[in-house]
C-alpha cells in the first residue's frame, strides 16, 4: 500500500494539510498569462516558484513553458524587490522580446509588499518599457485562495490594462473560458464559429501549450489572445465567463469598467450545461443553433440512453476544482450516477452549497479539505469510480477504483491537451472514458458465467 | 573537426551568445561560458559559478528549499517532512523527483507519497505561524507517530519572523522520542538549490547522524553519499556492493531510513557520488570522526569497474580485491555485447549536457562508452571546485550570498573519532594516486575547445542548438520540450524520463539502449511532410 499510513477514521485537522487539493495562486497566473499572444509570465519572488511552476505546467502539457523570474536573494526580500523587477524588465524586453510581460507575485514578494505598478510605472518613466509594449501585473499571494485564485486574478488584470471603455460598440462578445485546458478554449471558439458568432476568448492557450511538431522551436506559438483582440473586449455586446471562480472577477470588471454586461454561466460540461451555454449564446446574440451542433447533441444524447444502464446509481467520489466539480457533478447527476463525495482544496463555503443544489442533501462535500480527507471518504463510504488528477491514483490503487482523469494536474497520461472536456463531442469522450473504466473494470471482475460478450 | 576548429566554432558562439545582452548581463555571462582548456597539472581556466542569476534570465535554477526538502532530505521515507509555509512549495515538492524507496515489509514506515504543509493563511502571514506549525506537528503525531520530523521554512517564514528551530526545539520536549529538527531553507537563501543543500547538510550533520552506535555486520562497511535513487540508481549500486560483500551503513538519501542516518559515523568510508550536495557532509565526518572520502562515480560502466577498483585499493583487502575483480569480470561481458551492438550507431555523434551539480560530469564517461563526444556541459547551482577542482577552492571569494549560509566549525569528537588510516598507508594510497578528501572536477576531463557554461539560460540553449545541432541534449524537464520542438531528442537527466536506473552494470546497459532509442529513431525523419519535400503540384483536380 502506497498510502498505508492513512487510518479510516477521521480525526478532523485544523493546522496540517496532508497531500494538498490545491496549490498556489502564481501558477494559476502563469497559465493564464501564456493564453495572451507574444506574452512572456514572469514571477516576481525568488526563482524556486517560478521553476516549480514552469515544470509543473510542462509536465502536465508536455510542452515548453517559459516564464522569467525576479530571481530574488536574500537581500531584495530585505531591501525590497523593485530594483530586481526593473532589471528583469529591461533584460526581458531586450533577450526576449515578447509584446507583453505579465507579472504576477509571490508569497515572498507580497509579504514584502512590493507594489508592483509602483515599479512599473517606474519602469515607463526610465524608458523601459518600449513602444507598444506592455507590461500587466496580477497580485498572487499563495495564502490567499489558491492557484484558481490566481488564474482569476490574472485574467482580471488583462482587463485592467487592456479592456478600453467605449460607447461604440463592436457585433462581438467576450468569452472568457475559465482555468480551463487549451482544447477547451478550442472547443469554445469552435462552438461560436459553428453559429457564426463573432467572440474573443481570452485568455486562450490553445495552439500555445498544444503546439505542433515542426521541427522549429517558437518561443511564441502561433496561438493566444492577441493585443487588439484584447483591446476590442471592452468594446463587445456582452462576456460569458464560463466558470463563476476563474472567470468571474474579470467579466465583472469588464461590466464596471467598459459597460460590458456580463451573464456567469456553469463550465460548458456534459449536455445541461453545454445546452445553456449555447442557449445563452443563440439569446445574446440572436444566432441560431446549426446542424452540426444539433447533431452533435444528439449524438451525446443517444449515447446516454444507450449506455444508461452502465451509469445508472455508480458511487462517483471527485476532487479537484470548484468551476469543474460544479458542472462534472451536474453531468454526473444527469446521467443517474450516485455522486458520493465532493472535495475541493479551493477555499470558498458557497462551493458546498452548489454542490448541494445539485446532488441534494445527501453528499458529502467540502471546501477547503485535502486528499487525504478525500480518501478517509471513500475508504468509509467506498465508491465506483474516482475523478480526479494524477495524485488520485495513489487512492485509486490502493482501493483498488477505477479513476478517471479530471482537472490538474495530469501528469501521467496524455490527452487533456487534444480533446476538450467542454460542448457535446467533450462530453462523448467523457462518457467514453468513464465507460471504458467502468466496463473494463466489469469485464475484469465478472465470474466466468456473467462475463459478456455484448454490452 | 580538428581541435582547432572546434576551439574558433566555440568562440564564434560564445560571441553570439553574448551579442543578444544588454552590457551588463554581457559582462557577467562572459565570465560564466569558457572555452575549456586543460593544462599540465590539470589546470583548467577560472569559471564564474555559484553567482546570483540575473533577475529577468529564463533560468534552470530552483530554490533552496528545493535543495534541501526536494533533494537531501526528500528521500527519506521514514522522517516526516512538513513544510511550513502556503502551500504550493509542499505541493510541487510532492514525490515529483521519483527517489525510489522499497520499504522491507508492508508494515514499515513510508511518508514518500505524503506531502505535509501547514499550508499558511494570511492570519498567520500576519500574526506569525507559529501556533498553527505546532498544532500541525501535533497532528503529524496523532497521524503518524515518526521517528523524526523535519519542518521545512519556504519563503515567507524567515521574513514575518517564524523560528522553526525554536518550535523544533519545544515540540522535541514535547515528545522526546520524537527527533524534531528545522531547516531555514527559505527560497530566498542563496543563489540556487546549493544553499539548500548546504543547509540539510548541517542540520543533518549536527542533529542526526552519531545518535547511535550500531555498525551494520560486515567487514567493509561503507555509506554512499549523494546517491538519491533516482529510478532505482541506488538498487543497482546496492546489488553490485552486495556481489562484492560490502555493506552498505547509510545512504544518503536514496532509499534511505532513519535509522542508517543516526549511525552513519559507524562507518569506515564515506563514498561520494554527487559532489555538490553532499561534499559539506562528506568533509564534517571526516573531522568529526575520522572517516574519509573519495570521489566514486557509478555512471558508466567503466567508471563503476574504476569505483569499485578504488573501494578495493582503499582497503587493500586482497579477498575483496578478488571477489571485486570476479564481480567486475562476471558484469561486463553483459554490458559489453549492449555497447558493441550500438557503439557503431551512436559513434561519433554529439551530445550536451546541463544539470544539477554532478550529472553533467558523471553522464559524459557513459556517452564516451558508446563513442558520443560531450562538446559543451555545464552545471545549474554547482560551484568552482565542481568546475576546476578541489584545489581552487582556498582562492573561491566568499560573496555575500554564500556567507548567509552557515558554516559549521567541526572539532574531533573526543569519543568517537577514529582515524580509519593511518600515515604509512596514506602514503601508499597516496602513491598510488588514490586522491583522498578530493575531486577534480569536470574540466579537467573535458576535451579542449568545449564550451563549459554554468547556469546555462534559455537564450544559451537556443544558441547551443541552433549552431551545434547536437544529436542529443541532456537537462531537465522545462528545458525537455523546447529541445524536441526543434527535432532533437532531449533526455532528462533529472528524472531519467522516468526510466532508468541508469547506475552500475546493468544500468549503463539501459542507458545505451536508451540512447539508441532516441537517436535512431526514425521519427525525426519523418518531421516533414511528403507536400513540404515536394512542395510542386502537376496535377489540377485531385481526380485528374
Ligand atoms: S506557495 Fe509561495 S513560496 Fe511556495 S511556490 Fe507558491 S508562490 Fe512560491
Ligand atoms: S545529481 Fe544533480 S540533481 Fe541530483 S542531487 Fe546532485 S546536483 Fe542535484
Amino acid at each position: 500500500m502506497l498510502l498505508r499510513h492513512t487510518p479510516k477514521e477521521i480525526v478532523e485537522r485544523s493546522a496540517l494539510t496532508v497531500n494538498p487539493a490545491k496549490t498556489c495562486q502564481p501558477i494559476g497566473a502563469m497559465y493564464a498569462a501564456l493564453g495572451i499572444h507574444k506574452c512572456l509570465p514572469h514571477s516576481h519572488g525568488s526563482q524556486g516558484c517560478c521553476a516549480y511552476h514552469r515544470s509543473a505546467l510542462t509536465r502536465h502539457y508536455k510542452e515548453p513553458v517559459m516564464a522569467g523570474t525576479s530571481s530574488f536573494t536574500e537581500g531584495a526580500s530585505v531591501f525590497g524587490g523593485q530594483a530586481n523587477l526593473l532589471e528583469a524588465i529591461q533584460n526581458i524586453f531586450t533577450i526576449y522580446q515578447p509584446d507583453v510581460i505579465a507579472v504576477h507575485t509571490t508569497c515572498l514578494s507580497e509579504t514584502i509588499g512590493d507594489d508592483i505598478s509602483q515599479i512599473t510605472g517606474k519602469a515607463q518613466e526610465e524608458g523601459k518599457i518600449p513602444a507598444g509594449k506592455y507590461v500587466i501585473r496580477a497580485s498572487t499571494p499563495s495564502y490567499v485562495g489558491s492557484h484558481v485564485t490566481g488564474f482569476a486574478n490574472m485574467v482580471k488584470g488583462m482587463v485592467e490594462v487592456f479592456s478600453g471603455a467605449s460607447d461604440e460598440k463592436e457585433d462581438q462578445i467576450n468569452v472568457i473560458p475559465g482555468f480551463v485546458e487549451p482544447s477547451d478554449m478550442a472547443e469554445v471558439k469552435r462552438i461560436t464559429r459553428e453559429m457564426g458568432i463573432q467572440a474573443v476568448a481570452f485568455p486562450d492557450t490553445s495552439e500555445v501549450l498544444n503546439t505542433p511538431q515542426t521541427g522549429r522551436y517558437e518561443m511564441y506559438p502561433k496561438g493566444g489572445t492577441t493585443i487588439p483582440e484584447l483591446k476590442s473586449t471592452g468594446r463587445s455586446r456582452h462576456t460569458l465567463a464560463l466558470g463563476q471562480l476563474a472567470s468571474g472577477p474579470a467579466a465583472k470588471l469588464l461590466d464596471a469598467k467598459c459597460k460590458v454586461p456580463c451573464t456567469l454561466l456553469n463550465l460548458p460540461i456534459g449536455l445541461r450545461n453545454t445546452d445553456i451555454f449555447i442557449e445563452t449564446l443563440r439569446q445574446v446574440t440572436g444566432a441560431s443553433v446549426p446542424e452540426a451542433l444539433r447533431l452533435e447533441r444528439g449524438q451525446l444524447l443517444d449515447v446516454i440512453t444507450d449506455m444508461h444502464q452502465y451509469f445508472y446509481g455508480k458511487k462517483v467520489a471527485l476532487a479537484g476544482d470548484p468551476d469543474h466539480l460544479v458542472a462534472l457533478t451536474q453531468f454526473l447527476k444527469d446521467l443517474d450516477m450516485d455522486v458520493r463525495h465532493v472535495l475541493t482544496g479551493t477555499p470558498g463555503k458557497k462551493f458546498v452549497n452548489r454542490i448541494a443544489e445539485i446532488t441534494g442533501p445527501n453528499v458529502n462535500a467540502y471546501e477547503a479539505k485535502d486528499m487525504l480527507y478525500f480518501h478517509q471518504l471513500i475508504k468509509n463510504e467506498p465508491v465506483d469510480l474516482i475523478l480526479g488528477n494524477t495524485y488520485a491514483k495513489y487512492i485509486a490503487r490502493d482501493e483498488d477504483i477505477p479513476l478517471v482523469r479530471t482537472g490538474f494536474p495530469i501528469y501521467d497520461r496524455i490527452g487533456h491537451q487534444y480533446f476538450p472536456l467542454f460542448g457535446y463531442q467533450g462530453g462523448l469522450r467523457f462518457l467514453e472514458r468513464i465507460l471504458n473504466a467502468l466496463m473494463d473494470r466489469q469485464d475484469r471482475d465478472a465470474p466466468e458465467e456473467t462475463f459478456e460478450l455484448v454490452m | 573537426m580538428s581541435p582547432y576548429d572546434e576551439k574558433i566554432k566555440a568562440e564564434e558562439v560564445k560571441a553570439e551568445m553574448l551579442k543578444a545582452y544588454p552590457t551588463k548581463v554581457a559582462r557577467k555571462r562572459a565570465r560564466q561560458i569558457i572555452l575549456n582548456e586543460v593544462q599540465a597539472g590539470d589546470v583548467v581556466p577560472e569559471i564564474k559559478a555559484n553567482t546570483r542569476t540575473i533577475p529577468g534570465i529564463i533560468t534552470m535554477r530552483g530554490c533552496s528549499y528545493a535543495g534541501c526538502k526536494g533533494v537531501v532530505l526528500g528521500p527519506t521515507r521514514d522522517i516526516v517532512h512538513i513544510t511550513h509555509g502556503p502551500i504550493g512549495c509542499s505541493f510541487y515538492s510532492w514525490l515529483t523527483r521519483r527517489n525510489q524507496t522499497r520499504p522491507e515489509k508492508a508494515t514499515d514506515a513510508n511518508y514518500m507519497p505524503y506531502a505535509l504543509s501547514t499550508d499558511m493563511q494570511e492570519e498567520q502571514i500576519i500574526f506569525g505561524g507559529e501556533k498553527k506549525l505546532k498544532q500541525a506537528i501535533d497532528e503529524a503525531v496523532a497521524l503518524f507517530n515518526p521517528k523524526a520530523i523535519g519542518i521545512y521554512a519556504t519563503c515567507p517564514v524567515g521574513l514575518i519572523g517564524d523560528d522553526v528551530h525554536a518550535v523544533a526545539r519545544e515540540m522535541e520536549e514535547k515528545y522526546p522520542h520524537i527527533n524534531i529538527f528545522g531547516f531555514s531553507c527559505e527560497g530566498y537563501k542563496g543563489v540556487s538549490q546549493s544553499a539548500g543543500h548546504h543547509i540539510a547538510n548541517n542540520k543533518v550533520f549536527t542533529d542526526v547522524v552519531g545518535l547511535t552506535h550500531n555498525r551494520k555486520p560486515g567487514k567493509f562497511v561503507v555509506n554512499l553519499l549523494g546517491e538519491y535513487n533516482i529510478g532505482g540508481d541506488a538498487f543497482e549500486i546496492d546489488r553490485i556492493f552486495e556481489k562484492c560483500g560490502i555493506t552498505v551503513q547509510a545512504t544518503f538519501s536514496g532509499n534511505s531510513v532513519y535509522e542508517e542516518f543516526i549511525s552513519a559515523h559507524m562507518a569506515d568510508l564515506n563514498m561520494v557520488m554527487c559532489h555538490r550536495s553532499i561534499n559539506y557532509m562528506a568533509d564534517m565526518m571526516e573531522k568529526k570522526y575520522g572517516i574519509p572520502w573519495f570521489k566514486v562515480n557509478f555512471i558508466g560502466a567503466e567508471s563503476t569497474a574504476k569505483s569499485l577498483r578504488k573501494l578495493a585499493d582503499y582497503y587493500g583487502d586482497k579477498e575483496l580485491t578478488a571477489r571485486i575483480e570476479t564481480v567486475i569480470a562476471e558484469e561486463m561481458p553483459a554490458v559489453k555485447i549492449v555497447q558493441d551492438e550500438i557503439k557503431p550507431r551512436c559513434e561519433g555523434k554529439i551530445a550536451m549536457m546541463f544539470v544539477g551539480g554532478s550529472r553533467a560530469h558523471h553522464y559524459q564517461d557513459l556517452f564516451n562508452e558508446i563513442g558520443m563526444k560531450t562538446v559543451s556541459a555545464g552545471y545549474e547551482f554547482a560551484h568552482r571546485d565542481d568546475y576546476e577542482g578541489r584545489k581552487v577552492l582556498p582562492s573561491i571569494e566568499v560573496d555575500a550570498d554564500t556567507r548567509n549560509i552557515e558554516e559549521l566549525t567541526v572539532q574531533p569528537d573526543p569519543q568517537s573519532y577514529k582515524a580509519r588510516l593511518d600515515e604509512t598507508r596514506k602514503t601508499t594510497l597516496a602513491a598510488k594516486g588514490m586522491a583522498l578528501n578530493d575531486y577534480e572536477g569536470m574540466m579537467a576531463q573535458m576535451d579542449n575547445g568545449s564550451l563549459v557554461i554554468d547556469d546555462l539560460n534559455h537564450h544559451e540553449a537556443e544558441v547551443l542548438i541552433e549552431k551545434y545541432h547536437p544529436d542529443i541534449f541532456c537537462a531537465g524537464v522545462k528545458e525537455k520540450y523546447v529541445v524536441q520542438k526543434y527535432g532533437i531528442p532531449m533526455k532528462q537527466l533529472h528524472s531519467y524520463d522516468y526510466g532508468g536506473p541508469y547506475a552500475g552494470f546493468k544500468g549503463a546497459v539501459n542507458f545505451y539502449k536508451e540512447i539508441d532509442r532516441m537517436i535512431n529513431t526514425k521519427i525525426w525523419g519523418m518531421i516533414k511532410a511528403p507536400w513540404d519535400i515536394h512542395p510542386q503540384v502537376v496535377a489540377k483536380y485531385g481526380w485528374e
